[in-house]
Order: structure tokens, then C-alpha cells, then sequence
């Protein structure tokens, strides 16, 4: 579990490097995952080990989020402000998302027939 | 009582206050979701910010305070977000085998939902903040947030909207596909996972299990398709 930890950890600090050195606006963790994707591949597969590790912290992913979204306390003026903003834009935005996704998928899972 | 005064002083500046209250709250809240059944509005995510928020406000708490406790439990998003490359890489034999249809339906629908999302909050007059927080409110949270943070967004609204996002994904998405006419399971799962990341796929994977491992899928590349071309996408509208 430690070496797992381990491994996690050292993704996600040569991620932050990357996108500190290279100044892309990509978060660093994003890269970590890029990056332990290719170690998957090369090693075709994650061990037993690695493999419980990150079940185990992304069963309880949910959690983790929790602090970040309690800062929403120190945001309630401008939710306020912006209301009628964000009470359209997230409905129409994920409906667009959905249908475009979908029909495009099925156009083009068709077309490969 | 000036004893227990002194110990709510003690404890306000330490992070021992702060981390057991996100557990117990986060507790609480599980098994809220479990006796409600999972049912839609009942997030648990959701119910425990709402339950420490609430604390916060009532016992005049700062943020920065409760954070003392809260910054360890955050820590671990980031070793969280690697972790996801697991269940991706378990379905990389999915995405070879459509793996140009996925590509292009899936940038088509990332870069839409951010565009829509922040055009429309643009239009009715947002401050740039709110519109680069909720660019990236498709993806699933820990990437969000951290594309919200590099922006210059505030990643506690990009938490809030990611939610919202999920709950109503999951609400219309089976009517929408019906009206749609989207039969197709990898389509539905996939568009899921787009639009309305985790929480809509957990809702179409109890339809089928096709539909979830496309929606799986489709969580952790939309995450990385949106986080390439989000920053963009902002320089350029912005």
C-alpha cells in the first residue's frame, strides 16, 4: 500500500513539474494520470497492490471534495448575484452536452457499419 | 463555562475540529443517501456541504478555521485524480475498438457543454470568475476544480456547479435520449459520462452495464479532453 501511495505521489509530483516547467495550463495531477496511464500500459496492468490503493481512494472519492465545496460559504454573495445566470446556463449547457455527445456517437457508430 | 471556551479556542486553531466534522458529516450523509434509497436529489456529496456549511454559519466558524481540519481530506484529491488512470486503463480495450467515433463525439460534446455553459452565463451578465468556474462544470470534480484553480476560477463554485451539473444529468437523461431517439447503450453511456460525468452514469448504469462502462469511460477522457481545451477556450472568449 505504501509503495502504491508511493507511486500516486510521484505521478502527481512529476505532473506538477511538467506543468510548472512547461507554464501549459493543465492541472498537474492531469498529467500524474497521463503519466500512470502509460506506466499501466508499459507494465500491462496495475498490481494487485495499486490496484486496491486506488479502489480505495476512489470509493470514497465523494468525500474528498467535501472541504473544498464547504468554501461555498464564503461564496454565497456571488451565487447570489449570479443567479439567473447559473440557473440557465447549467440546464441548457448539459442538455446540449448530452445531445451532442449521444446522437454524435450513434451517427457515427452507424456509419461504421 | 470559560473552560470550554478555552477548549473551542484551542481546537479552532488546530485541524482536529475541522477533519472530524467532514467525517462525521460525511457519514451522516451516506447514510441519508442509503436510507432515501440513492434517490436523485439526495447526493451525499452535496449533504455534507450543506450540513458543515450550515455548522460554519451557525457557530460563526470561519472557512479558514474549519480548512485547518479540511486541507488533509483535500490533500488526497490529487493522488485521487492520478488513481483514476486504474479505471481507465481497464477500459482501454473498450476504447480501441470505437476508438475514432468516441474521439470525435466526445470533443464535439466537451468543448459544447463548456462553450454553452460559459456563453450563456456571459450573456446573462456573470463576472469572469463565475464564467471560468463554470467552463469545466461537465468533468468529473477533482479535475474541475482543478481547472477552475489554474484559471483563476473559484474552485469551491466549480464544486457546487459539477453537482448541480450531475443531479440534473441524471434527471434528464433517459427522457432526453427517448426524445432523441439515442438507442444505442455505448451512445447513451457515453453521452452520460460526457455531459454529466459520474453522477448521470451511476443513473444509466442501472439501466445497463453497457451504458456505465461507456459512461466510466467517458468520465476520465472527458476529464482530459476538457482540461487540453478548456484553457483555451477561455483565452479565446474571454
Amino acid at each position: 500500500m505504501v509503495r502504491a501511495l508511493s507511486l500516486l505521489l510521484i505521478c502527481q509530483l512529476l505532473g506538477t513539474v511538467i506543468a510548472q516547467a512547461t507554464g501549459v495550463p493543465i492541472p498537474g495531477p492531469v498529467f500524474g494520470l497521463i503519466l500512470l496511464l502509460f506506466i499501466l500500459v508499459f507494465r500491462r496492468g496495475p498490481d494487485p497492490a495499486l490496484h486496491s490503493t486506488a479502489q480505495g481512494l476512489l470509493r470514497h472519492l465523494g468525500l474528498l471534495f467535501v472541504p473544498a465545496g464547504v468554501a461555498v460559504v464564503n461564496e454565497l454573495g456571488v451565487l447570489r448575484a449570479n443567479a439567473v445566470a447559473i440557473a440557465v446556463a447549467l440546464p441548457v449547457s448539459t442538455l446540449i452536452a448530452l445531445a451532442v455527445t449521444g446522437l454524435g456517437m450513434q451517427i457515427l457508430l452507424k456509419g461504421e457499419r | 463555562m470559560p473552560g470550554l471556551y478555552h477548549a473551542w479556542i484551542y481546537l479552532e486553531s488546530g485541524p482536529l475540529l475541522g477533519l472530524s466534522a467532514t467525517l462525521l458529516a460525511w457519514q451522516a450523509a451516506t447514510w441519508l443517501d442509503e436510507r432515501t434509497g440513492h434517490a436523485a436529489w439526495s447526493n451525499p456529496i452535496m449533504i455534507a456541504i450543506a450540513l458543515l456549511a450550515l455548522a460554519l454559519l451557525a457557530t460563526h466558524t470561519s472557512y479558514r478555521s474549519y480548512f485547518n481540519g479540511g486541507q488533509y481530506v483535500q490533500f488526497l484529491l490529487g493522488p485521487a485524480t492520478v488513481a483514476l488512470a486504474v479505471p481507465m486503463y481497464a477500459n482501454l480495450a473498450t476504447m480501441r475498438r470505437n476508438f475514432l467515433p468516441i474521439l470525435l463525439s466526445m470533443t464535439a460534446g466537451s468543448i459544447a457543454a463548456a462553450i454553452s455553459a460559459m456563453l450563456i452565463a456571459e450573456a446573462f451578465g456573470a463576472s469572469r470568475a463565475v464564467v471560468v468556474s463554470i467552463a469545466p462544470k461537465s468533468v468529473t470534480t477533482p479535475i474541475a476544480m482543478g481547472i477552475s484553480q489554474d484559471l483563476g476560477g473559484l474552485p469551491a463554485l466549480t464544486a457546487i456547479f459539477v453537482l448541480v451539473t450531475g443531479i440534473i444529468g441524471s434527471v434528464i437523461a433517459l427522457p432526453l435520449f427517448r426524445w432523441l431517439r439515442i438507442r444505442d447503450r455505448r451512445a447513451q453511456g457515453l453521452a452520460g459520462g460526457t455531459g454529466a460525468h459520474g453522477i448521470a452514469t451511476a443513473r444509466l448504469l442501472l439501466e445497463s452495464e453497457t451504458a456505465g462502462a461507456f459512461g466510466g469511460l467517458a468520465i476520465g477522457l472527458n476529464g482530459l479532453i476538457t482540461a487540453v481545451t478548456v484553457p483555451f477556450l477561455v483565452r479565446w472568449l474571454l
